[in-house]
């Protein structure tokens, strides 16, 4: 006799998770599958926690969530091949109770999410793909098929948190194959050096941690850019670009962090380390426009299977997390309520993820990609320029400040041409209103 | 017909690094896996099981973190699991364990007689291959090492037939039930559970021994104070300082690079270069 549960939850992932944990804490008997050998086993980030998607799942996640360090500085590079021009945001106030924002290791995070989800009472069972979605004669998706024997299990609703590539949803018809110029492929490394040595060369102490963004020629002229994070005894180096940019140039992500580990300003904090993990992975970056239908007659979608990633802020498990839960709210509404998970039901999903920073987000940056994707300038021309600018402004050399402004008006002029110039002005501010 | 698997939770030794300054294995983040050795045990266990009905419980001595393997086995086919932990085990060696585990089958066979006990040939982590032996001689059963087969259990006549791999050919070897067998690597592949199978893994009630409820007599002859082993020292194999020697290729024909090479192994080994050219004039 075949299994059948309240929801089925695939994937445990962020979103997954999220959903998973929410429906079990709403009462309801739920199952959540994972392909990998366990949670967490096949999940890649950089990565950062934003701690407010998880305190409004689990408040006082802090007590026992593995954390490596609260960021209290923020790096904003633009690089070119010798000289990096940034901004730096720190502030002692991000030494606070309750911090906004952590760096972890997404292996020990993710079996700690999933060991709270079989508290709350979910069935998990990992090393189980879902291969097909079992629908009826009228369409409406009733459980799921997996690739073991007697594999058949149904639910009332099935909640697709499946990663990026969601193959599901495609072979079910619920979305189009991924763009490859709505995905980036990243790629990062574990760099391991004893604590204090982090310490020291990011000016921290105790369990204060350091971000650095980075954007500028080291992506080759392609969309893109790398990252360093520093956790309690190791940095995570990575560098991403959009696929079609890869495809297109013919580079190669390794190639990419090669690059960007040996650049002058980077090497010297990385130096002496032991590189222990290789990994990558896609992240969906074709943002508003990309997100497909993510309801129907029994089923929903949430997380990056959703194509819910911010790009530019560097979000997305925030997304996840916050999709998933709210997936999983909108079902235990309508089970109370004696309501089906029907299509027009389930709707309901999607108005209230309107009202919430994700769709928010998501939309005001709606023309954001398109604009990066066609002026790949921003990541090739200004870093240059800007580093030609800002070298003449700090050089003192006997040459007066009224020349060296006019070289470096020049350097824009020169570098874009004013037309150019105006024209990249008026699509970002278009593309950022 | 009621098997006892034992299995051990090992480090995965594909991911494990020692420490270049204490020369300990690392074990931090290392993740951990059923030995593989065992599961050739367990599968053998699951087909007799399939083919003469019974049951198969598997048995592992651990820190409670040893749990995931045994819900591992039952996801893969087991019928049951028993957990033995306890701080009193801790730091034992093989003498140690194997008294654990055979007073724990003890204990399992007075609500449930079993007939056969399997192991696994040795652990990729200690690799003694004494903790098998060592239940056999502690249960007094027949032990039958390094099988390849099992040619077929007679439960009438209590007897059971199997292909014992030794130095230079195949036993066949016959002996009475209860006995103890260890399985030889590649002898049959882990199959892959049903569904129902690993619902039943995730809603499994562990049984979990602590020394007294596994029976035990004398904690004396447990974890450190029952284990007469003592490391004296561990170390890492240190890196040959010999370097390759580098041909260099460019432009030379395939003659030319493999007579390039014979050259270079002939001018390391120069005794190799007089044997061979000994060989090939007929004086040896």
């Amino acid at each position: 006799m075949a299994e059948k549960f309240d929801a089925i939850v695939v994937g445990a992932g962020p979103s997954g998770n999220a959903a998973a944990y929410t429906l079990a804490k709403g009462g309801l008997s739920v199952l959540q599958i994972e392909r990998g050998e366990y949670a967490g086993s096949k999940n890649v980030q950089g990565a950062i926690l934003y701690a407010d998607a998880v305190e409004k799942i689990i408040p006082d996640f802090r007590d026992d969530c593995p954390l490596e360090r609260h960021i209290i500085e923020q790096r904003l590079w633009m690089l070119d091949d010798r000289s990096y021009m940034g901004t730096h945001y720190r502030s002692e106030d991000f030494n606070e109770e309750k911090p906004n924002r952590y760096t972890i290791i997404r292996a020990q995070y993710d079996k700690w999410f999933s060991k709270k989800v079989k508290e709350a009472g979910a069935l998990v069972i990992c090393e189980t793909t879902v291969t097909d979605l079992l629908k009826d004669d009228k369409g409406r998706v009733i459980g799921v098929r997996t690739d073991r024997e007697e594999g058949d299990i149904f639910a009332d609703v099935v909640v697709l948190c499946d990663g990026v590539n969601s193959l599901l949803a495609q072979r079910a018809g619920f979305h189009a194959e991924l763009k490859p110029e709505h995905v980036a492929l990243a790629v990062k490394e574990m760099h391991f050096l004893p604590k204090d040595v982090i310490d020291a060369r990011f000016n921290l102490k105790d369990e204060e941690g350091v971000v650095i963004e980075v954007a500028g020629t080291v992506t080759g002229g392609m969309v893109g850019t790398a990252f360093i994070y520093t956790n309690k005894d190791s940095l995570a180096v990575g560098i991403g670009c959009l696929v079609s940019d890869f495809k297109k140039t013919g580079q190669t992500p390794y190639s990419l962090l090669e690059k960007f580990k040996n650049h002058p300003s980077v090497k010297p904090l990385l130096e002496g380390s032991e590189v222990k993990e290789y990994a990558a992975h896609l992240i969906p970056e074709g943002g508003y426009k990309a997100i497909p239908k993510i309801w129907g007659d029994g089923w929903m979608i949430c997380g990056d299977a959703g194509q819910f990633v911010n790009a530019l802020h560097r979000e997305g498990s925030n997304m996840a997390l916050t999709t998933g839960r709210i997936a999983a709210e909108t079902i235990i509404d309508l089970k109370k309520a004696g309501q089906p998970l029907s299509d027009a039901n389930l709707a309901m999903y999607r108005a209230r993820l309107n009202d919430t920073f994700v769709i928010k987000d998501l939309k005001k940056y709606k023309d954001l990609p398109e604009v990066l994707h066609e002026n790949p300038q921003f990541f090739s021309t200004y870093p240059g320029i800007l580093s030609k600018a800002a070298a003449l402004w700090f050089r003192v050399d006997g040459i007066d400040k009224i020349t060296k402004e006019k070289e470096m008006v020049q350097a824009f002029t020169k570098g874009r041409g004013i037309r150019g110039l105006l024209g990249d002005a008026w699509k970002m501010a278009r593309a950022w209103r | 017909m009621h098997i006892v698997v034992c299995i051990k939770q090992v480090p995965d030794s594909a991911q494990i690094r020692v420490h270049p300054v204490t020369n300990t294995i690392m074990r931090q983040g290392v993740p951990s896996v059923i030995n593989p050795y065992d599961l050739f045990s367990l599968e053998e266990a699951m087909r007799l099981r399939d083919t003469l009905g019974g049951k198969v419980t598997v048995l592992s001595m651990g820190p409670p973190m040893a749990e995931d393997s045994l819900r591992k086995a039952l996801g893969l086919g087991a019928d049951d699991a028993v957990l033995l932990t306890d701080r009193f085990f801790a730091g034992s060696d093989t003498l140690a364990t194997s008294y654990a585990l055979a007073s724990a089958i003890k204990k399992i066979s007075e609500t449930d007689p079993v007939d056969i006990v399997f192991a696994g040939k040795q652990t990729i982590d200690g690799d003694t291959a004494q903790v098998g032996p060592g239940i056999a001689k502690r249960l007094n059963l027949q032990q039958l090492t390094y099988v390849a087969k099992v040619e077929g259990v007679d439960l009438e006549k209590r007897e059971v037939v199997v292909h014992r791999r030794s130095e230079g050919g195949v036993q066949v070897l016959k002996t009475s039930l209860p006995c103890l067998i260890t399985m030889l690597e590649g002898s049959n592949s882990i199959r892959f559970g049903t569904m129902p199978d690993m619902f039943r893994a995730a809603r499994h009630q562990l049984r979990t021994w602590n020394a007294e409820a596994a029976g035990i007599e004398d904690i004396s002859l447990c974890g450190l104070k029952g284990s007469p082993t003592v490391v004296k020292k561990v170390f890492a194999p240190s890196a040959r300082k010999d370097k390759a020697t580098m041909i260099d290729v460019t432009g030379k024909s395939a003659d030319e690079i493999s007579a390039a090479a014979i050259d270079a192994i002939f001018k390391a080994q120069p005794k190799l270069e007089a044997d061979m050219l000994e060989l090939a004039a007929g004086t040896r």
